[in-house]
């Protein structure tokens, strides 16, 4: 029997780890160890509600203090990992500090990419932690000129909330087409245009260079044809790197992340589970890995079944959504890749939809827009790997 | 088993209604998690527990 499982990270898939072990009965000790100083905190709120104001602060904590204690933990706050060592089964921390384990679960998220030379610049942002959406929401609030460097999610869900609160803005992708490598170019486009009427400059085909300052303050960004775009703030949203490197020399295999098999496993006594897990799923050839918040809930939970025995494959169908103006946008599946696509219900024209993107002839991811409920029928083709054929033909929708 | 949600936080994922399809449902216009029994029986208490585990939006308050 297990005696102590050590988790290191202490947001969405840690504390999922934890609570699934509490909750299906497991007694021994739990440590969760999370680098930064406060109690567990939500991410998607940052880049919306947190970032827009609309929700008070207090909500975007996990649990309550009440719920934390109730969990037992040997809860290890403002405590960054350093070292891990599989052989002896014991994990070291900044502080010098050394924890052993009988099973070990690396939940240490990723880290934003940051442009080169931006180090020391003011005006220059990133949105992964509360702070960082704190000083963010205090930039916006006085409707500066930002400019935000690369055109995904992230990027696209600040825009939209920059705009809602008078900033001008300026939406710099090195993409000809931004989110239609996610979604393809009927979508991505949809929602482009959707910035564009909203009044973002949307800068596309464009790599960036470098952030321009002067006196120590950003002042736009250089685009790589030499070209200024001016800005009073900038936000960079580049994607993000897995928190793997106090890893190295291990023995733990990473690479784009933690390398882990289909149970989620990355060696003896050693799991690893959200944004940092590069998983085999079942259903998809390689590993994968997901930045979502859906799957470091179920990935966590899915862990903590497997420490105490399960020993069941993590096959989920991934989930995102996005929220962008008074458009919510729903992805169940994985667009990226596919080679085939169908609007199935509504259309591209109203802006709310339901499609269907298909691989190999089966059904591999569906995307709505405002039609909630619809898409998330949809999700049982993705499940169900339904025939490209079967599935369009019944919609009726030409292929 | 008492449940409560929070509308407000709901991102209308419909997870909670893939997990427990019998005590929650969404609202057609804007996938808001709807709840359709707020003291289900003990049959159900599994699946709730799991329903307010997977919400990505800590929209599901479980009291037992």
């Amino acid at each position: 029997m297990t005696k102590r499982v050590v988790v290191v990270g202490a947001s969405a898939a840690g504390l999922a780890v934890v609570e699934t072990l509490r909750r299906d009965g497991f007694d021994g000790r739990i440590t969760m160890a999370g680098e930064e100083s406060v109690a567990p905190y939500d991410r998607p709120p940052l880049s919306k509600e947190i970032l827009s104001g609309s929700w008070a602060e207090e909500r975007v904590w996990l649990r309550s203090d009440a719920a934390l204690a109730g969990l037992d933990l040997d809860l290890r706050l403002g405590a960054r990992a350093v070292r891990a060592d599989p052989a002896a089964r014991t994990v070291e921390f900044a502080d010098g500090s050394v924890v052993g384990y009988d099973e070990l679960v690396i939940a240490t998220g990723v880290r934003p990419r940051q442009l080169p030379g931006t180090d020391g610049l003011a005006g220059v942002h990133l949105l992964r932690t509360l702070d960082d959406a704190r000083r963010l929401r205090a930039v916006i609030e006085e409707k500066p000129r930002l400019v935000i460097v690369g055109a995904g999610f992230l990027g696209a869900e600040v825009a939209s909330v920059a705009r809602a609160a008078g900033a001008e803005v300026t939406l710099v992708s090195d993409l000809e087409a931004p989110l239609s490598d996610v979604l393809g170019p009927d979508l991505g486009g949809l929602l482009v245009d959707l910035h564009r009427e909203h009044g973002v400059q949307v800068v596309t085909g464009s790599r960036v260079r470098e952030v321009a300052g002067a006196g120590g303050r950003a002042h736009g960004v250089r685009l790589a044809d030499g070209r200024l775009i001016e800005g009073d703030a900038v936000l960079v949203s580049i994607g993000s790197a897995p928190n793997a490197e106090w890893l190295a020399g291990s023995g733990i295999e990473t690479g784009n992340g933690v390398l882990c098999d289909e149970f989620c496993q990355a060696g003896p006594g050693v799991w690893a589970a959200g944004d940092v897990a590069a998983w085999t799923h079942p259903a998809w050839s390689g590993r994968i890995r997901l930045e979502h918040r859906t799957n470091a809930a179920e990935q966590g939970m899915a862990v903590a079944r497997n420490i105490l025995g399960a020993r069941t494959p993590f096959a989920p169908v991934p989930y995102i959504w996005s929220d962008q103006y008074d458009r919510k946008i729903q992805i169940y599946g994985l667009p990226r890749g596919a080679d085939a696509f169908a609007v199935t219900e509504g259309s591209t024209a109203d802006r709310k939809l339901v499609a269907l993107y298909g691989k190999n002839d089966v059904v591999r991811a569906a995307a709505g827009i405002n039609m909630a409920r619809s898409v998330r029928a949809a999700r049982a083709h993705v499940a169900a790997r339904t025939a490209w054929d079967e599935v369009v033909a019944q919609k009726g929708v030409p292929a | 088993m008492q449940i409560a949600i929070d509308e407000g936080k709901c991102c209308g994922a419909g997870q909670c209604v893939l997990a427990a399809p019998d005590v929650f449902d969404q609202r057609d216009e804007d996938g808001i998690v709807v709840l359709l029994d707020a003291e289900p029986g003990e049959d159900q208490h599994a699946a709730v527990r799991e329903a307010a585990a997977v919400c990505p939006a800590m929209a599901i308050v479980v009291d037992e």
